[in-house]
């Protein structure tokens, strides 16, 4: 018991009354209070979130740019300075690693973040993958707390708290900035669909960060946010989870994100880790295609779960869920799954076997959920 | 949170009003367990007239992030179901002990039954 790791907030988090959860060795908040009314906070005005649990891992060197060409599948080098990209670390055989995000934080340093159950070894392969190349790979997880602040509200509350130029910080960029008068990375990023901001900080700043935000925010309607919302959030957003709708059992492609694989990259002769499996994989998904990725919509009130399996009006096996909640937004139950590409066009209807009864469901276009901007 | 006195419980988290045979006991999940679920949003429970086996599964709960069963107190006849829980499944995380109760039955046995005190030490043990 307890040899989980705790965050910079976790006394604030208890003295919040949160319910805390193993989450990849970390103890992290699962919900404050309702998961549903953190859910509908963060559409509707904001939601504050530790991610503490984040891997950083930051690469830096005159060849930091080349050396990540080679170890992502990204183009990593092309990355203006301060603006960030969503991408992935491959194994040789093309299977997902992990996906990322990279924020250029200077010509000659970028900011890697992985998934916390993946950090180790991203780590471990950045470092290997380093060899032969001008750049330093160092493990920053203890570097930094990461506060995030989501939803519509979020650039009103934040600028309360900083003279940053919010409205020129646009999506998918980072800043050095100042928080509460503290030193932080202000990313305009996440994971909830929703406009809103990342704040790497020292994590003895960042008790007093989360202070003022929660401040600046609660008259905003902001309230602290756990991970079970976050979740949820990111379901309603298509957006993809490692282990869930990712694994080292699918490539990019297999996973419908075949763009986020740059086989354009002139740096290192276009060579990377995993190229020549990606591309056969990229002209199988053409002249073969593997099982989509879709979304699944139930009228029923029980909830597709991931490992269910999705059969045909028929009950033949079709696919398997990866994801699957009550959706707070949509009032139903959604789901993610593989599906054979037969059953796969939106408008088609299917079912999932709920704990042996068949639940019809209905393939949709994703994401369910897609904010008015 | 506290249980209250007058309610039997189980190690499976259900209270019931009464183990008297013959008596219809009222029975529900506990505050613990809801908070434990977090927002529950399906409940399956068995039909009036339905007989159900103390320790033996009965229907089932489900919430945000999980499925649970629900296992019945006692063996007996089902006698009513509460509807208003089928319709608003938030008075089980609302109202656990009172209008979030799930069904009645007619009780004719019971499995181990806990007083308030040894179901509160069981879910707290360091209280």
């Amino acid at each position: 018991m307890s040899s989980l790791r705790l965050t910079a907030l976790d006394a604030l988090h208890r003295a919040l009354g949160a319910t805390m959860t193993d989450f990849a060795g970390w103890d992290m908040p699962l919900r404050y209070g309702s998961e549903r009314e953190e859910h509908l906070a963060v559409r509707t005005k904001a939601g504050l979130f530790d991610l503490s649990h984040m891997g950083e891992i930051t690469v830096t060197g005159p060849q930091a740019g080349e050396m990540l060409d080679h170890a992502l599948v990204g183009f990593v080098s092309a990355l203006g300075v301060l603006r960030a990209r969503y991408t992935m670390i491959c194994a040789e055989d093309g299977g997902i690693l992990d996906d990322l995000i990279v924020y250029r934080l200077r010509e000659d340093a970028f900011l890697v973040v992985a998934n916390a159950s993946n950090a180790q070894l991203v780590l471990d392969e950045l470092i290997a993958r380093a060899k032969g190349f001008n750049a330093v790979v160092s493990d920053d997880r203890d570097a930094y707390a990461l506060i995030a602040v989501q939803g519509p509200e979020s650039t009103a509350i934040l600028a309360d708290t900083t003279e940053a130029d919010l409205p020129g910080l646009k999506y998918y960029a980072i800043l050095p900035a100042q928080v509460a008068g503290r030193d932080v990375l202000l990313a305009r990023t996440g994971y909830t669909g929703e406009d809103g901001f990342e704040i790497f900080c020292n994590p003895g700043d960042a008790e007093q960060i989360w202070q003022a935000l929660t401040a600046a925010g609660t008259d905003r309607g902001l309230i602290p946010c756990g991970l079970s919302c976050r979740d949820t959030l990111r379901l309603e957003a298509g957006m993809p989870l490692y282990g869930h709708e990712l694994s080292t059992e699918l490539t990019p492609f297999d996973a419908g994100l075949g763009r986020v694989v740059r086989f354009d990259k002139t740096t290192n002769e276009g060579a990377f880790v995993g190229r020549k499996a990606l591309e056969r994989a990229a002209a199988e998904a053409e002249a073969n295609p593997p099982r989509v990725l879709v979304g699944l919509v139930s009228e029923g009130k029980r909830v597709p779960r991931a490992e269910y399996t999705v059969v045909s009006t028929e009950g033949a096996p079709i696919g398997r869920i990866t994801s699957g909640s009550p959706s707070p937004t949509l009032e139903k139950p959604i789901a993610m799954a593989y599906v054979d590409a037969a059953h796969a066009a939106p408008g088609t209807t299917v079912a999932v076997d709920v704990r042996g009864k068949h639940e019809p469901v209905q393939v949709v276009a994703l994401p369910f959920y897609k904010r008015a901007r | 949170m506290s249980n209250p006195q007058h309610l039997q419980y189980t190690e499976e988290h259900e209270w019931l009003t009464t183990a008297e045979a013959g008596e219809v006991a009222t029975v529900g999940i506990t505050k613990h367990a809801a908070d434990a679920l977090g927002d529950i949003v399906y409940v399956q429970l068995p039909e009036v007239g339905d007989t159900v086996t103390a320790g033996e599964t009965c229907g089932e709960l489900e919430s945000t992030k999980s499925v649970s069963d629900l296992y019945s107190p006692v063996t007996g006849e089902i006698t009513e179901v509460n509807e208003a829980v089928a319709d608003d499944n938030s008075l089980v995380n609302s109202d656990p002990f009172e209008g979030g109760w799930l069904f009645k039955v007619r009780v004719g046995s019971t499995g181990a039954l806990l007083s308030a005190d040894e179901y509160t030490k069981l879910t707290n043990p360091s209280a």
